[in-house]
């Protein structure tokens, strides 16, 4: 299909040629301004307008008022009275911690004319302490509008003429009636503002001044507005027909305004109005408030052009900042006139190209980390399995350290047994003699209870150390058997101990044969066990 | 209406369904001043219209044209007058403002002598759809300006006459491969040309042809049928559909018929008032593009023929050299498909492309 496409061009070069000759001809012609014909006969197009008319009426109109004040200063009442109709009810509370924008959008009808409203009030606008964000969320509200409007017209498959257009047509902004000057919050919100949209000052519940204090403070306000170069929306002159009018608007401005919907009944009429002790006042009658001019202004006369300047001024003044802010511009570097669409082109190449080398430098990063990784992960694995062969080898000596132990102790249990199996033997031998017995005895008396095997143990180890000497001191001769003898032993101890300590006084002698007797007594439980 | 976009924001905001209020009005509230302020804004700003006129050299376009608006915008060539052939295609374009009460118009009418008049007429539709793309073209780039003008002048051909000799048969190849390539791109009225050679019979007869040709090869003539919006329209735009296309009969020279200065054409046998519709058509016609139309061409031309074109271009913007005479080679498919289609289509576009191939070798 593209080689198709460059066969063409090149098909073609030479018609273009020559019709390029005409076209530029074509072009001059219309660079002279175009003759102007007179028609022999009626032709029928004075019916243009009409067919235009005719064609926005199907399609219907749109309109989207922007409402900036403080809560309860009136705006939604001046909205239903604008538009002749109770839109919402509920008053908003007077503690939000932040601005909120809310819009609601109505479709109304008048004979033939559909209108799409939409109303966008601002909550809790004024009531925060700290107001420095005030009106920060008002400006994103309308840009963003702009912003939905410029994507759209971006698109590549858009639908412009079916797309609810939401961009904000008008802004009244509400003064509060104090009589003095503006308030520095009301300043900067119009300053911040008056770029972006339309903006008109409105007086709000101006049913609270007098005349001569009103005149006053309208003078007050245009003449601060103007000298802190606040640009509000000045009704066109240009116009001849409605250039009168408008001039005389101009001059009246700010509007001040009083809204009701509740009606009363003035001389036999019921007319929209306010109720007070000392009067009425009517929203529709011009002297009492401007609210008549207000409607006038803003809906009979000058809607259309509302909506005009929002589109041709400040959409485009966005819309130039914001592909400008992009990086798009209309003269390339030599003054060579850029288009769009190159521009675009080489943007995307770079954000491509970018987007590429950051790649690759995240691969490279990426791999050199796993080489770190990998790096420490074996220099961890080489010194843990150090450590495995140093445990190994420290067990290894353990494990022998204790065989050897245990080849000790197995040898020493083993020696012990032998030790024990001769004692034996030797105990049944040294039961031949009753000094044994009586050592027995003695030893038996010394640790009651259980230990009679060990007893055995010490007799050997009583005759090693004082065995003899007891052998010495008492050579009785026994001549029972072994289990007679050792009740006999018994007395034979009681003997034995009164023999035994005679170093220690003859005088204790009664005393020790108590002892004895105590001893005997003690020992004999001992037996029977 | 369509349903209600729901607007983004960076707070919380809702916009809610809109609501139909009712219509008791407790009083005036004057929305329906807009349409005066629309009026006033209108009138003041002026209107354009291009119209495009494609036949073969001595169907009577210049004198059509001149009949239309009831001036001279071109001076008709009398046969008999050595005006040379012109050997290629050529576009002449001229510019006119006329004002009718109040009401500006510049209108821009661009001939198209040559057409059809060679030996052989290979793509000798070629240079108009590239004049029609160029014209796209310089809007497109207006619009995607930074800094972009206030109104943007636009030349882009609203409406494009196309005449149909009278032969009384149907509609040539010549007609038919021109009519299907101009109706994807711009909005194309057919009329029969010189229409007092046929009688009524024979006019009627070649009516339902020409009908029925363009209905075979899926033709979409203007009024289109699938961008009828509304009940209403399509009613009205039915009926005009039966007449198309209209028998016309252009003069520009007066005549006294029964006591009253007409335009007409003297003949030994009478003469033929262009502005009778027992003669001709010529009124229908001029209500179509005049009277009631006009703005409905504008906008199909806007919404519709525009956009495509900005769709293919956009799309393929980074493989194409930009340059005029550029023709628009991927035609936006037919929007409704009908059952007859499918044959004729492609086999049409496959021969074109055999042909191109041809002639590179």
């Amino acid at each position: 299909m593209i080689t198709y496409i460059f066969l063409f061009q090149s098909h073609i070069t030479t018609k273009t040629a020559h019709t390029s000759s005409q076209v530029s001809d074509h072009e001059q012609k219309q660079k002279d301004s175009p003759r102007s014909l007179t028609m022999s006969g009626h032709v029928g197009f004075e019916s243009l307008p009409d067919q235009l008319v005719n064609r926005s009426i199907q399609q219907g109109f749109c309109f989207n008022i922007l409402c900036v004040g403080e809560t309860g200063i009136g705006k939604s009442t001046l909205i239903d009275t604008l538009f002749n109709t109770n839109f919402e009810d509920h008053e908003s509370s007077h503690f939000y911690p932040h601005v909120r924008l809310k819009a609601q959008t109505y479709e109304l009808q008048e004979s033939n004319v559909r209108l799409k409203l939409t109303i966008v009030n601002t909550v809790g606008f004024g009531d925060q302490i700290n107001k420095e964000e005030s009106y920060q969320p008002i400006v994103d509200y309308i840009d963003a509008q702009f912003e939905a409007y410029l994507q759209e017209e971006l698109k590549i498959k858009r639908s412009l003429f079916n797309y609810h257009d939401s961009r904000v047509h008008v802004c009244l902004y509400f003064i509060s009636p104090t009589g003095h000057s503006l308030k520095t919050l009301d300043l900067l919100t119009m300053k911040s503002l008056d770029s972006k949209v339309n903006i008109i000052p409105v007086i709000a519940k101006a049913d609270a001044i007098s005349k001569t204090e009103l005149q006053k403070f309208k003078i007050k306000l245009m003449s601060e507005l103007v000298s802190n170069g606040v640009q509000i929306y000045q009704f066109p002159t240009d116009d001849e027909t409605i250039a009168k009018i408008n001039a005389s608007m101009n001059g009246h401005l700010p509007f001040a305004v009083v809204g009701s919907m509740d009606e009363v009944k003035v001389g036999n009429k019921m007319v929209k109005a306010r109720q007070y002790p000392w009067g009425v006042v009517q929203v529709e009658n011009e002297n009492h408030c401007d609210f008549v001019k207000l409607r006038e202004m803003l809906i009979c006369t000058n809607m259309e052009d509302l909506r005009d300047q929002t589109h041709t001024r400040h959409y485009e003044l966005y819309r130039r900042r914001k592909l400008e802010e992009m990086g798009f511009m209309d003269v390339g570097p030599e003054n060579q006139p850029l288009s769009l669409q190159e521009t675009y082109e080489a943007k995307r190449h770079e954000f491509y190209g970018e987007r590429q080398r950051k790649e690759e430098e995240m691969k490279q990063l990426f791999v050199q980390r796993v080489k770190e990784k990998e790096a420490i992960l074996k220099e961890a694995e080489r010194e843990a399995s150090a450590k495995f062969e140093h445990l190994k080898r420290v067990h290894q000596e353990e494990k022998l350290r204790l065989e050897e132990k245990r080849r000790l102790l197995e040898e020493e249990i083993m020696a012990f047994s032998k030790k024990k199996a001769t004692s034996e033997i030797y105990q049944n031998q040294t039961f031949m003699t009753p000094g044994s017995n009586l050592r027995k005895d003695k030893d038996r008396k010394k640790e009651p209870g259980y230990r009679l095997e060990l007893l055995c143990f010490d007799v050997r180890a009583c005759e090693t150390i004082g065995g003899r000497k007891d052998a010495e001191e008492a050579p009785i001769l026994c001549k029972t058997k072994v289990p007679d003898h050792r009740r006999s032993s018994q007395a034979k101890a009681i003997k034995m101990i009164s023999n035994a300590q005679p170093l220690e006084g003859g005088s204790r002698r009664a005393g020790e044969s108590s002892q004895a007797g105590s001893l005997a007594s003690r020992a004999r439980p001992v037996l029977q066990r | 209406m369509d349903p209600l976009r729901h607007s983004p924001s960076p707070s919380s905001s809702r916009a809610s369904s809109p609501r139909t209020l009712s219509c008791e009005r407790l009083g005036y509230v004057g929305i329906e001043a807009v349409l005066d302020q629309l009026k006033i804004k209108a009138m003041k700003m002026g209107f354009e219209f291009n119209i495009m006129v494609v036949g073969q050299s001595g169907l009577g376009k210049s004198t059509m044209v001149n009949t239309l608006f009831k001036s001279k915008i071109w001076k008709s060539t009398m046969p008999g007058l050595r005006v040379p052939m012109p050997q290629t295609l050529q576009l002449h374009s001229v510019t006119h403002v006329i004002e009718e009460n109040g009401v500006k118009l510049k209108l821009t009418v661009t001939d198209t002598p040559g057409f059809g008049d060679q030996i052989n007429n290979d793509k000798c539709w070629d240079p108009i759809l590239g004049y029609i793309n160029e014209q796209y073209e310089r809007y497109l780039q207006e619009e995607i300006l930074i800094t972009r003008q206030r109104h943007i002048p636009d030349t882009r051909v609203h409406c494009c006459i196309y005449f149909v000799p009278p032969t009384g048969h149907c509609l040539r190849p010549l007609d038919l491969e021109f009519l299907q390539r101009l109706c994807r791109a711009v909005n194309v009225v057919p009329v029969i040309a010189r229409a007092d050679s046929l009688t009524i019979e024979e006019r009627e007869a070649f009516r339902h042809r020409i009908q029925d040709d363009l209905k075979t090869h899926s033709i979409e003539v203007y009024p289109q049928k699938s961008f009828d919006e509304d009940v209403n329209d399509k009613i009205l735009n039915s009926k005009i559909r039966e007449r198309i296309p209209f028998a016309v009969v252009g003069a520009d020279r007066e005549h006294m018929v029964n006591g009253r200065c007409v335009l007409g054409r003297k003949m030994k046998w009478g003469i033929i008032e262009v502005e009778n519709m027992a003669h001709c058509e010529f009124p229908l016609l001029r209500d179509l593009l005049i009277r009631s139309h006009l703005q409905d061409l504008k906008d199909i031309t806007h919404n519709v023929h525009y956009e495509n074109y900005r769709i293919i271009r956009l799309k393929e913007s980074h493989a194409l050299p930009q340059g005029p005479g550029w023709v628009n080679l991927a035609p936006a498919p037919p929007p409704a498909p009908t059952g007859t289609r499918a044959s004729p289509g492609p086999a049409k576009m496959c021969r074109w492309a055999e042909d191109n191939s041809d002639e590179d070798f």
